[in-house]
């Protein structure tokens, strides 16, 4: 994407500034932050289309009640699998691909701090993935205990594809671990003089503060994956209550994971909006700090949420309190959050690009989410919601127009910064508003049917569900099907979009708006002095 | 490293290598190994290991010229203060990394011993279930007697230390000896570095090799501890949870310790060859935080698992 380009880089030091190597090699020895932050972004895209087309198999299912096309065994490896690739396979990598690109970029960086690491934490991922979806082709099918793979369903009862699966997961989170080290060296040690913390863009914030998450619990998923290992292979009873073990261990030690990991895929997601919001409106971000607060709040609550996903499994009455009220706390800091992009478009000169459509939808949508969120916080009314389509909504709410809606944005954003060329507003735009009602007549819908009583993880359903799933599935194809014109619309401006300018945007602020577009191969062998007004939006 | 700038202004980005895509290929094929010859062994096949030896030549062999690679760009003089900031970070937040492992196991151990084994045993609001599946369970810890003993064997003895006041019994009890060797272990790999900053070679290589030894034996005795246990007192890795927690505890940190060792054997190595300088030895100081941590865990092992 990014060709190399000499003009803006000291004469002095150019044996160091050669070109992308040509080839293959390129891609694959790559040492490059924007070559691997393409290949990250990249393999995103591939794993949105394969865990769309799962999506798109269970909406087929849905779309009238009675089994059409597939086994309830296969619908359930098809949830499963849906939720592993769009979890750690789509949604995670576009935001390391995004901190791959950007970082370096917005602090004034040569490249990330250790850039042969960065290259071992792309390319395991390939790998991880081929061996997890490999697994829906072994005998006895691959994993079908949803993505959550609660102990014993992933245990005593799991098929022996299993064994791979816990495997995929140790790869993929030896390569989140790698991926988040490289990030905080980066943030912490690569800044150019005069970028203090307070002056960071939000983005560099948010990837900080996730990393750190992920740091926290990645190695916590691989301990709980390998007591699944032993207790399939080597007879310990971790989750086995006849030799001591309790099952429900294992939900609390996959939510101490799990919930962190919520916020792992929402943070970087805030990032992107807070860069977003005050180009459009051609204001500074309202309470940048306020923001950088809010953030680490969220951050430290993550780790004292986690059983709100277990109210059902028997607490003890105090223990449900304690997680029912230290979840709603949550919702302060992130009232906060919404509060500032709001205050930050008010009274703006707003212009309506297709990266500020994306933000935009996301506040208020994410906004939805958040509140289903703190509906099933309150632990009487969650032994109604729990495993309803209720909880479907909420979360994808706040992962499709959230987090994905934020990487679509991001990536329309910073697109004629990495390759040079604009994209085609227009298409853009039918993109958004494809998108938009799609995802909203996908989603929304499922609130009904789910305080109705449809449980979810089902391929068949009561006679009353049928008109909302018939909705739910219309609105599935059309959102899935516009993301092929996002891939059209992205490869048309890579090979044949205007030229952009390096200001891209008239309201953009930043050190990566100062270098030409496309940015060079290496951003900043010297680094640049930053003064306030370039810091941050 | 077609040119070795003396500029040290210049964060160093090293070149394309294909060292970082020949570790991913050589951790697939290791782990796919391990896989299907567990797979393989669950269904009763011969398993095969020959993805699995494969995968291991190549990640040991990539490791090793990746690492000699990184040492060689060093004494070019290619790392500056600012890199050497970056590998201190990596190093930091990778040991951190490995706490939060071991922490899901200790908390695999608390919650079990002081929630699960209790509710099984009829304790709490929970109490109608152990009743209801095990009436006959008494919960105590170490659990010797399992809920079912049909599914999962009792171990006949645990681990536990022996009262504080039988002197005799703590001289024969191998894991306080253990804690001994690890907690001086920690002291000889600082005198080493001690060494290093005084620019004393013979002491470095002294202090070191001791290092390396207390570690082979703290090893050794481990693996004595472990026959013991699966030989004379029954206990296994499928004697029920006590079984669970301890190996999978004392194994993980048994595997860091051997890590531990080889990374200090090393950094032994290097130094016989003169590498090392007071303000050049992050490979040194990277290998003791390492064996500091592996100390650090090794205690709370001890406390948590064998004397509370």
């Amino acid at each position: 994407m990014s060709e190399a380009s000499h003009h803006h880089v000291p004469a002095v030091h150019d044996d160091h500034h050669h070109g992308p190597a040509s080839g293959l090699t390129r891609w694959l020895f790559t040492t490059n932050h924007k070559d691997i932050g393409t290949l990250y972004l990249w393999f995103s895209f591939a794993m949105l289309l394969i865990g769309g087309t799962l999506a798109l198999i269970i909406r087929a299912e849905l779309f009238q009640p009675g089994l059409q096309f597939i086994e309830p065994e296969f619908f359930n490896q098809m949830t499963t699998n849906h939720g592993l690739i769009m979890v750690f396979g789509a949604i995670m990598p576009a935001f390391v691909g995004l901190a791959n690109w950007l970082l370096p970029m917005m602090l004034g960086a040569p490249d990330m701090a250790l850039p042969r690491m960065n290259n071992l934490s792309f390319w395991i991922l390939p790998f991880a993935f081929s061996m997890m979806i490999s697994t829906l082709f072994m005998e006895g099918g691959g994993p079908n205990f949803g993505w959550t793979f609660y102990a014993p369903l992933s245990t005593t009862y799991a098929p022996p594809s299993v064994t791979f699966f816990i495997f995929a997961v140790h790869m993929m989170g030896a390569s989140s671990i790698m991926g988040s080290i490289n990030i905080i060296a980066t943030i912490l040690n690569m800044r150019a003089p005069g970028m203090t913390l307070m002056r960071m863009p939000l983005f560099v914030w948010t990837w900080l503060i996730t990393a750190y998450l992920l740091l926290a619990v990645m190695p916590v998923l691989a301990g709980v994956v390998t007591m699944m290992l032993f207790d399939i292979h080597f007879g310990t009873s971790f989750f086995n209550a006849a030799g001591g073990g309790d099952p429900v261990m294992f939900q609390h030690i996959f939510w101490f994971f799990g919930h962190p990991e919520v916020y792992i895929m929402i943070l970087p997601a805030f990032g992107v909006v807070s860069q977003i919001i005050p180009t459009f409106s051609r204001k500074p971000l309202f309470g940048y700090d306020s923001m950088v607060y809010a953030t680490s709040s969220i951050a430290f609550l993550s780790f004292i949420v986690w059983a709100h996903h277990m109210f059902t499994v028997g607490m003890p009455l105090a223990g449900q309190l304690f997680f029912m009220y230290a979840t709603m706390l949550i919702a302060v800091p992130t009232g906060v959050k919404v509060f500032n992009w709001i205050s930050t478009m008010w009274r703006g000169s707003m212009t309506f690009e297709t990266p500020m459509l994306f933000s935009i939808a996301f506040v208020v949508l994410f906004t939805i989410g958040g509140f289903s969120g703190l509906m099933l916080a309150i632990a009487p009314a969650d032994y109604q919601y729990h495993d309803t389509y209720f909880v479907v909504a909420h979360f994808h709410y706040v992962l499709v127009p959230g987090a994905l809606f934020s990487i679509i944005a991001a990536v329309y954003y910073w697109l004629p910064k990495w390759c040079g060329r604009m994209y085609d507003e227009r298409l853009g735009k039918i993109h958004f508003w494809l998108s938009f009602i799609g995802v909203n007549i996908t989603f929304f819908p499922q609130h009904f049917s789910g305080l109705a009583g449809m449980p979810r993880r089902i391929p068949d359903y009561a006679l009353q569900f049928a008109d909302f799933n018939m909705i739910s599935s219309i609105g599935a194809f059309v959102f899935g099907f516009s993301q092929l014109l996002f891939g059209y619309v992205l490869i048309k401006a890579i090979v044949s979009g205007r030229k952009a300018t390096s200001r891209v945007w008239e309201g953009a602020h930043g050190l990566e708006w100062t270098l030409p577009s496309p940015a060079p191969y290496h951003s900043f062998t010297h680094p640049p002095k930053v003064v306030e007004a370039e810091a941050h939006s | 490293m077609s040119d070795p700038s003396k500029d040290t202004s210049v964060y160093y980005v090293p070149e394309n290598g294909w060292h970082p895509i020949w570790v991913a290929v050589g951790v697939f094929l290791l782990v796919s190994g391990i896989g299907s010859w567990l797979n393989d062994l669950q269904a009763g096949v011969e398993p095969s290991r020959l993805i699995l030896i494969i995968g291991g030549l190549i990640l040991i062999a990539t490791l090793w010229f990746w690492f000699a690679r990184v040492i060689e760009e060093n004494s070019a003089g290619l790392v500056n203060g600012q890199l050497k900031r970056s590998y201190v970070w990596g190093m930091s937040w990778f040991i951190f990394s490995e706490v939060m492992f071991f922490l899901a196991f200790f908390g695999a151990l608390f919650y079990t011993r002081v929630l699960a084994v209790q509710w099984l045993g009829g304790e709490g609001e929970k109490a109608i279930t152990g009743d209801y599946l095990w009436p006959d369970f008494v919960p105590s810890w170490p659990v010797v007697q399992n809920p079912d003993p049909l599914v999962f064997n009792n171990p006949g003895e645990s681990m536990q230390a022996p009262a504080i006041t039988e002197i005799g019994a703590w001289s024969a009890y191998l894991p306080l000896w253990n804690t001994i060797i690890l907690l001086t272990s920690s002291f000889t790999v600082h005198f080493a570095h001690t060494a290093i900053k005084n620019r004393d070679r013979t002491k470095l290589n002294l202090w070191l090799a001791g290092t390396v030894v207390l570690g082979v034996v703290f090893l050794i005795l481990q693996v004595e501890e472990y026959v013991h246990a699966y030989n004379e007192l029954g206990l296994t890795l499928d004697s029920g949870i006590y079984g669970s927690t301890f190996f999978l505890l004392t194994g993980f940190h048994g595997f860091h310790v051997c890590l531990g060792t080889f990374i200090l054997a090393v950094q032994l190595g290097r130094a016989l060859k003169g590498h090392f300088e007071p303000h050049d030895c992050f490979g040194f100081e990277a290998a003791s935080w390492y064996w500091h941590f592996v100390d650090v865990v090794w205690v709370c092992l001890f406390v948590f698992v064998y004397v509370v």
